[in-house]
């Protein structure tokens, strides 16, 4: 079972919902921390036993006690050390279930020590904060690469897989079994809930924050269906507390940058009818001023702590595009250049594509053609909408209004948003024969 | 925890080697092994002949059916496991991806089966 974020209920239907004033108030303090602490009490049950799925239940039934329990003994002064001192006695219970006691003691005493240090009753008790080794954890290299954003949203979030599966576009089930499987796989494995030592760090963060992107591309798609929209802002979550958590790594600093600048155009990206609104027609006005402070002075400090990495380099090109919209400066060489960089180390087709489209403000139409036809050849390719609307819109400039038109038939083809199928059938039309 | 390291190869990479050459990667074996006991994580190993003096036997009907050769006919075969003890996962594929076999072949990495103790 786990705590529906956003939407919180807590079933209803049992007998531990007191339907009152001490019983909301409970149910609020409840839910505040379960949306606060769940990563943090999720991460530090399962540190040394490495067992995620039996660290979730114990929490669940914990949180259920606490509805309870609260509304008529009032809320603890340590919410949290309350919770926690709940879910290792359920623990306790159900592995005396499972194993030889003998086999269990030694796990669990050193978790009863951590647990009396940290958690008994005491107000200004501090739990040690292990979220960051679970997000490792999740997104270790033995975990299949489909399901480490999953994973992560799930157990340092506490989303459900309903809410993730539907935002990631499988079945409920399927999406189930899979973060299942993961999850046994951390603890029959023994994949460690730490961060790695330094050596080993650049390579494993750069999974870790590919995986807070993917959360947030998935979120970032549909700016107004709601699942979508609320896993963005958990993904933003996740970007901050690496960033909080390792502020001298710039490429956690520029992940979280990219995302609070493209964040910020929410409100800019449909118009008032729902209709896709592009970057270039977009009114500089609806974004997030602060947002995008915020995202530029983590570019900045990212820029000093001395290397460039691919989350910097798309948080830079962000940075140039609302530069651009907002003093109408035209600074297209700067953004073909970031985009070099950026292919330069990515290789990929998708950085191609843009960087050609900024090629044709730079120079002309026909150079970016040239550049573009350079990875028509890739096959990931042919089934990319934006491929086929940038060569459309290339093809356009330079006059061959046939062959335009064709590829963005292509493009509407392949579209699964209605909105900017609607978007790209106008500027076919807009083409004329 | 306890893991193996299982070392798959292609067999024929070591007869095309000179007697120096075998010379050095038998070393590299030992020394590896050394490394293992020295930082006190060596359970067990061995290597084993080749699998074309492999033996595969099951049962058919009750009756025994008897094969010559390895069970898996492909390109690389297993040859050799190290059984360690290690923390976890991590500290278990650094010591894989120290394995002389993981530069002429490819290391997979099993935890053991734990048995409840009574």
């Amino acid at each position: 079972m786990h705590l529906e974020r956003s939407r919180t209920q807590m079933d209803p239907s049992s007998d531990c919902v007191v339907v009152n004033h001490a019983g909301r108030d409970a149910r609020a303090a409840a839910e505040t921390v379960a949306r606060r602490s769940y990563g943090k009490l999720v991460a530090f049950l399962a540190a040394r036993t490495r067992d995620v799925a039996a660290a979730e239940d114990a929490l669940s039934e914990a949180f259920a006690s606490a509805l309870a329990d609260w509304p008529e003994k009032g809320c603890p002064s340590n919410p949290e050390g309350w919770l926690l001192t709940v879910a290792r006695r359920k623990i306790i219970d159900s592995s005396r279930r499972r194993r030889t006691h003998e086999a269990a003691t030694g796990d669990l005493s050193i978790l009863a020590e951590e647990l009396d240090a940290a958690s008994m009753g005491s107000a200004d008790a501090v739990i040690p904060d292990h979220r960051l080794g679970l997000m490792f954890a999740c997104a270790h290299p033995a975990i299949d690469a489909g399901i480490r954003a999953p994973l992560m949203l799930q157990v340092v979030l506490g989303l459900d897989a309903v809410m993730i599966s539907s935002a990631f576009l499988m079945s409920p089930a399927a999406m189930g079994q899979r973060l299942v499987r993961a999850k046994n796989k951390i603890r029959e494995a023994g994949i460690p809930l730490r961060i790695p030592e330094a050596t080993e760090l650049s390579p494993r963060l750069d999974v870790v924050l590919d995986a807070i992107y993917a959360a947030f591309s998935e979120g970032w798609v549909d700016p107004i269906d709601v699942a979508r929209r609320d896993l963005a802002e958990e993904a933003l979550f996740l970007g901050r507390l690496v960033a909080e958590l390792l502020p001298r790594e710039p490429e956690a600093l520029g992940l979280l940058a990219l995302m609070l600048h493209a964040d910020a155009r929410r409100a800019a990206r449909r118009d008032e009818r729902g209709e896709y609104v592009p970057l270039a027609e977009q009114d500089p006005l609806l974004w997030d001023t602060q947002m995008i402070a915020e995202a530029e002075s983590l570019l900045r400090r990212a820029s000093t702590l001395g290397t460039i990495g691919r989350y910097q380099l798309e948080g830079a090109l962000q940075s140039a595009h609302v530069h651009r919209r907002r003093t109408g400066e035209a600074n297209w060489s700067a953004v073909v250049s970031l985009y070099d960089a950026l292919l330069a180390m990515s290789g990929s087709p998708v950085v191609a594509i843009n960087r050609a489209l900024a090629l044709a403000e730079a120079q002309d139409a026909s150079a970016a053609l040239s550049a573009l036809d350079e990875v028509s050849g890739d096959p990931r390719l042919t089934e990319y909408q934006p491929y086929w609307a940038a060569r459309a819109q290339l093809l356009a400039r330079t006059g061959a209004r046939a062959a335009a038109r064709q590829a963005y038939e292509i493009a509407i083809g392949l579209e699964r948003d209605p909105s900017v199928r609607r978007f790209l059938q106008q500027r076919q039309a807009s083409i004329g024969s | 925890m306890q893991y193996m390291l299982l070392i798959h190869s292609d067999e024929s990479g070591w007869s095309k080697m000179t007697p120096e050459q075998q010379q050095q990667g038998l070393a590299a074996y030992m020394a590896y092994g050394e490394a293992l006991r020295k930082a006190g994580v060596f359970v067990s190993s061995h290597r084993l002949r080749n699998s074309t003096d492999a033996t595969t036997v099951r049962l058919v009907n009750g009756k025994a059916q008897v094969l010559n050769g390895p069970f898996a006919d492909s390109k690389e075969q297993f040859g050799g496991y190290y059984l360690i003890d290690v923390s976890d996962l991590d500290a278990a594929l650094s010591w894989a991806a120290r394995c002389p076999g993981a530069a002429h072949g490819i290391i997979e990495v099993r935890p053991v089966w734990e048995m409840p103790r009574n």
